[in-house]
């Protein structure tokens, strides 16, 4: 069962290791964007980081909602939006739970994927997070429905969005300023799948 | 990195701090949120028109903040959008009761941001808000598998043009209809002689030989259409001016207004003698230049390069752009 507690850890760990990734992430943006991934997603997790110190949290849904609302106002481009609506929606899903269990993170994670995709208006070989994100749904369900715990659906999934990241070096991007290269875009990792694989990464290490 | 900065993490901050004692009697700037204000804002009876956008494209947007043109600016940090929160502010504090325009140019997260806070806006009542979102680039095909043109050039002249209606007291169902009207007769086509460098990237976004031009490029160092050799200025002029008449449907009743703007590292003499070959062109083409504007308008930090914008032209918006604007970066007949 993952608690506040976990998911508090979830979004320290992540902070950490987007502000690790920083420069790589940037690296990945500069071939196909405009090179301020790392820097933009250090600076919104960095607060989001600082958040427990400033007050107390009943329970993962009030906690995250205030992840998801820091993201959206310190982050900016598009990815504020993107990972802003993420953590609403699942917030809004873990409304009242204290005990995440490993259905309800299935469900909670769902919520957060369709926001992403709802926002986004992305599809499957867009070569955006969404192509990290939606293996790792899958993936993350299917062993749930196998009988894994926790520790092992979140291992698969972190292991899924890898997969997914690594196929976006041969899509062409369709959306974001990546979609401007065209077939120039193909070729190169999207930075979107890869921070998104290191948020499931965090979830592996955190919330079992 | 060699820049006349602090830090590269205040760079924004810094700036807004330096606008503010460069124009007090104009602008009041909002430090903690990052919005330039028009000094006098809210104007009762008035359509409020906020825009914005990441920063380094000086002095879009913030620079164009005064009467005439723009009541607030929204500044993010460079290149990226500025947040849901700006906006909601900017709008809430140039509300005088005709409702505001949202004038947003058509980048994937300046369109989520400017959309979440329409959402959030919605939800808190009060305000009336319309939004035009600017996509006049032709160097980027607009299908579904782009996220469509993006928004350059023709930001400058149509917050010039739409902040002339407003000021005349058009309702913001007008001012709305002519901003799309805009966006439907403007097109623009950039190239870059050489990179720029984020300040908190520390390096050039792009690597471009020294004989290389990158056509089509965009406002943040996007790549465009095409890597090609470095051509004279007749040449280069060409591969700007052709793409823009071919997508533009004709010139207007009274011609075209064309912008010829820097992209913030080539000097006035080069611009000037772009113009020269634009104007030359352009006559040859039977295409009459109703108003002209050169220098650099929207800039992509110290990026060298230029680009064209074409805006079809009629009699109501030579008058619109021939209105008093007094703006840190557009000054006339104020």
């Amino acid at each position: 069962m993952a608690t506040v507690e976990n998911f508090t850890a979830w979004v320290h760990d992540f902070a950490r290791t987007i502000a690790e990734h920083s420069e790589q992430l940037t690296d990945l943006d500069r071939a196909i964007g405009d090179g301020d991934h790392g820097s933009n997603m250090t600076r919104g997790t960095a607060r989001c980081a600082q958040l427990t110190d400033e007050q107390t949290f009943t329970g993962p849904g009030d906690y995250l909602k205030k992840v998801g609302m820091t993201l959206v106002s310190t982050v900016g481009g598009a990815s504020g939006p993107l990972y802003g609506t993420f953590f609403l929606r699942m917030a809004t899903s873990l409304t009242e739970v204290d005990d995440v269990g490993p259905e309800q993170l299935g469900t909670a994670l769902e919520a957060g994927v369709e926001g992403i995709l709802t926002r986004g208006r992305a599809e499957r070989g867009d070569a955006t997070m969404y192509d990290a994100l939606a293996p790792a749904l899958e993936s993350y369900r299917q062993a749930v429905a196998d009988g894994a715990d926790l520790a092992g659906a979140l291992a698969a999934a972190a292991k899924a969005a890898a997969e997914g990241r690594d196929a976006t070096t041969d899509m062409v991007a369709r959306k974001g300023r990546a979609s401007y290269l065209g077939d120039r875009s193909r070729g190169h990792l999207d930075p979107g799948a890869a921070s998104a694989t290191l948020l499931l990464e965090s979830a592996a290490r955190t919330l079992a | 990195m060699k820049k006349l900065i602090n830090d590269p993490g205040d760079v924004v901050a810094e700036a807004l701090v330096g606008m503010a004692a460069a124009h007090p009697d104009r602008l009041r700037i909002d430090h903690e949120q990052r919005i330039v204000y028009r000094a006098d804002a809210p104007r009762q009876g008035k359509v409020g028109l906020v825009s914005g956008g990441g920063s380094g494209h000086e002095p879009l947007h913030g620079g164009f903040v005064g009467p005439g043109m723009l009541d607030a600016a929204c500044a993010g940090e460079v290149f990226t959008s500025p947040v849901p929160d700006q906006m909601m502010a900017a709008t809430r504090a140039v509300d005088g009761g005709a409702g505001v325009l949202h004038l947003v140019k058509n980048y994937t997260g300046d369109v989520m941001n400017f959309e979440m806070a329409a959402e959030l806006a919605a939800a808190e009542a009060g305000t009336e808000v319309a939004s035009v979102v600017i996509d006049d680039d032709v160097a980027v095909q607009d299908s579904l598998y782009t996220a469509g043109r993006r928004g350059v050039g023709l930001t400058v002249l149509l917050e010039k043009i739409v902040g002339a209606a407003a000021e005349e007291g058009r309702s913001l169902q007008d001012c709305a209809d002519l901003a799309r009207a805009l966006v439907a007769d403007g097109r623009s086509m950039g190239m870059a002689l050489t990179s720029c460098t984020v300040p908190s990237a520390g390096r050039p976004t792009f690597d471009l030989a020294e004989d290389e031009i990158e056509l089509g490029v965009g406002i943040h160092g996007e790549p465009g259409r095409e890597r090609r050799p470095l051509a004279p200025a007749r040449e280069v002029a060409a591969m700007l001016v052709e793409p823009v008449l071919a997508d533009l449907d004709g010139a207007g009743d009274d011609g075209v207004i064309v912008l010829l703007n820097g992209m913030g590292g080539t000097p006035l003499i080069e611009l000037y003698l772009m113009y020269g070959e634009v104007a030359r062109l352009l006559d040859g083409a039977g295409v009459r230049v109703a108003r002209s504007l050169v220098g650099n308008y929207i800039t992509s930090l110290e990026m060298a390069g230029c680009s064209v914008t074409l805006l079809r032209a009629d009699e109501e918006r030579v008058r619109l752009w021939d209105a008093p604007v007094n703006t840190p970066g557009l000054r006339w007949g104020a």
